[in-house]
């Protein structure tokens, strides 16, 4: 049997004359582990084109998708995290926020910012994942407070998209008090009979849906998105059991009737705006 | 007697365990020990005092979650008269860790509105061990639209490890429940004042803390998350619980330093359990001195102050 010994002995390329494709040209689907370039996929707006699974993507993906020609005017841009707690872990939280403020290019785990989607102006606040988490803390309860009192003072319409592991144990007991804070704002907003769409994404938990998340006038979600309070690992340690397949997905909280749709990325621009238009004031 | 002694009341316990011994022995024979009883009981009183005025975090979390603590049955049993108890969130179900009603409040009428963990097996078990459901939740924001539409004010009284993390809680929509119920508690235009007696547990708690005037028991925390959950997501362990309780700043001395609650109510020597009755008097002083001064105020005024309040949290 020729064929399996090897004919020449050693492999002589040099590191520098191996020919690899650079990182990033590909991307896998997690799910069902289709293979696209990123170019490919950016264009379909971050989703297999097999699977239809909705990878997470971050404000700036959100912001080029909604706004008309990506052209908006960011508010509050420049609100960081004071230390109140001086919180520390294994790591301090200063250096904790000063690193991801450098691996992400975010100031924190939400942007917010006003601008036109199918040529009517709305206020968008959109969560970043990628920032510890999403995790809710003054900076994000500030900024969504701020853009809720924009789009109250000058009549917009409101979305939030939120993308989050709930409130920030490094601000502890002032993470806590953004659910008051901003469930109060979004009581004046709905006062002056404004509409608030609230866009659930993966993953949207904890002291977000216990606050604005789950406060919309329409409360939508991305396919598959895990939406729930307590995140599955600490429900499936409680009940002691598995939990049942789809547990806390967008579909399941519709079957359930805590979203009132479900909507395709490709779709969400055009919905939101139609939306938007019916509800307007 | 007290029957829990916690890890670092070691001193405590072996003094009184002399005391019950001494008394033991002058039952049956007639040796004045009265004045050696005093003398420990001196040093018992001085020790519980040292103890207690410098207590860590961890060390307060283990008093806020004393079992000898009192609970929401024993302030409505000691604080209310006439009251009756009101059921059900009119959708799905009543639920028993988190209960609530109309009742007199040192004559005047309210509603009140309370966790409790539950006093022995049996009780933590109907209870759900203070972890309420969606249904809890529902029933209280029921119960503020009535007391807001009958012009009575709400105390509340928060004893809760956190709402139940159950896989029915959530189909039911746990989330929402909290959310509903933060922001009901926000549009009342009745006074609202809120006690936390014990543990103040994350989001499950805070649906209750939303008042004109939250107040917290000497030891009592308030926190995002348990301490062993934190240490276990940032130091990967559950055996730095104590820092955990050290950085999550969730004494009530700290939440008075940051301003997010009103006052401090002072617990008997040695901690709430030491004297239930004692401590339960002193919130009802607490809660009615509050309660004179809110039921001053107008109705939008009481609306705009409480508005304030969290919007100027930073």
């Amino acid at each position: 049997m020729d064929w399996f010994k090897r004919i020449k002995e050693g492999i002589t390329t040099s590191t520098h004359e191996k020919k690899e494709t650079p990182d990033g040209l590909w991307s896998k689907c997690p799910k069902c582990k289709t293979i696209v370039t990123t170019k490919e996929q950016e264009e379909n707006l971050y989703v297999c084109f097999n699977c239809n699974y909705h990878h997470r993507i971050g404000s700036k993906e959100y912001f080029k998708i909604l706004f008309d020609n990506n052209k908006f005017t960011e508010l509050d841009k420049n609100i960081v995290s004071v230390d109140i707690l001086k919180f520390k872990d294994k790591k301090a939280y200063t250096e904790r926020i000063s690193s991801m403020q450098r691996n992400t290019g975010l100031k924190d785990a939400v942007r917010t910012a006003h601008g036109k989607i199918n040529n009517n102006i709305v206020v968008v606040a959109c969560m970043d994942f990628s920032f510890i988490g999403g995790s809710i803390g003054s900076v994000v309860g500030e900024k969504i407070a701020r853009a809720i009192d924009f789009a109250r003072v000058k009549n917009y319409p409101l979305l939030i998209i939120s993308k989050s592991g709930g409130a920030r144990m490094m601000e502890a007991g002032i993470s806590l008090m953004q659910l008051a804070k901003t469930s109060a704002k979004l009581a004046q907003l709905a006062e002056k009979g404004l509409p608030y769409i609230s866009l659930c994404t993966d993953p949207t938990f904890g002291g977000a849906t216990a606050s604005f998340s789950m406060l919309g006038d329409l409360n939508i979600a991305e396919p598959n998105a895990l939406i729930g309070f307590a995140g599955p690992k600490v429900v499936k340690e409680t009940i002691g059991k598995d939990l049942p397949e789809g547990f806390q997905t967008a579909e399941f909280l519709k079957e359930k009737g805590f979203i009132d749709i479900i909507i395709d990325r490709k779709d969400l621009k055009e919905k939101i705006s139609q939306l938007f238009r019916i509800m307007k004031k | 007697m007290i029957k829990h002694f916690l890890s670092f009341e070691k001193q405590v316990s072996d003094l009184e365990g002399k005391i019950e011994e001494l008394r033991h022995l002058s039952s049956g024979a007639d040796i004045n020990i009265a004045e050696e009883i005093g003398k420990l009981q001196g040093a018992v009183s001085e020790e519980l005092r040292s103890t207690y005025s410098k207590l860590t975090a961890w060390q307060k979390v283990q008093v806020a979650r004393h079992p000898e603590r009192p609970h929401f049955e024993d302030i409505l049993n000691h604080l209310m008269e006439d009251y009756t108890p009101l059921s059900g969130d009119r959708n799905f179900a009543d639920d028993n860790a988190l209960t609530g009603g109309t009742a007199f409040f040192r004559g005047r009428s309210v509603v009140v509105i309370g966790i409790d963990k539950g006093k022995d097996t049996n009780d933590r078990i109907l209870k759900n061990f203070g972890m309420a459901r969606p249904e809890g939740y529902r029933k209280a924001i029921r119960l503020m639209q009535l007391a807001d539409q009958f012009s009575l004010p709400i105390l509340m009284f928060v004893d809760t490890a956190g709402a139940y993390p159950g896989k029915g809680a959530e189909e039911r929509g746990q989330a929402e429940a909290i959310a509903r119920c933060i922001q009901k508690s926000l549009q009342v235009s009745v006074p609202t004042i809120s006690v936390i007696t014990g543990e103040g547990g994350s989001g499950g708690a805070v649906a209750l803390a939303v008042a004109n005037n939250t107040l917290m028991l000497e030891h009592a925390i308030y926190s995002v998350i348990s301490p062993e959950g934190c240490s276990s997501i940032l130091w990967r362990s559950s055996e730095n619980a104590n820092h955990a309780a050290e950085a999550l700043k969730l004494t009530a001395q700290d939440m008075q330093k940051f301003n997010i609650i009103d006052e401090i109510i002072p617990e008997p020597t040695g901690g709430a359990h030491r004297d239930p009755h004692l401590a339960i008097k002193k919130i009802g002083d607490a809660v009615e001195n509050r309660l004179i001064n809110l039921l001053s105020l107008q109705k939008d005024e009481l609306l705009k102050l409480k508005e304030e309040k969290y919007l100027k949290i930073s």
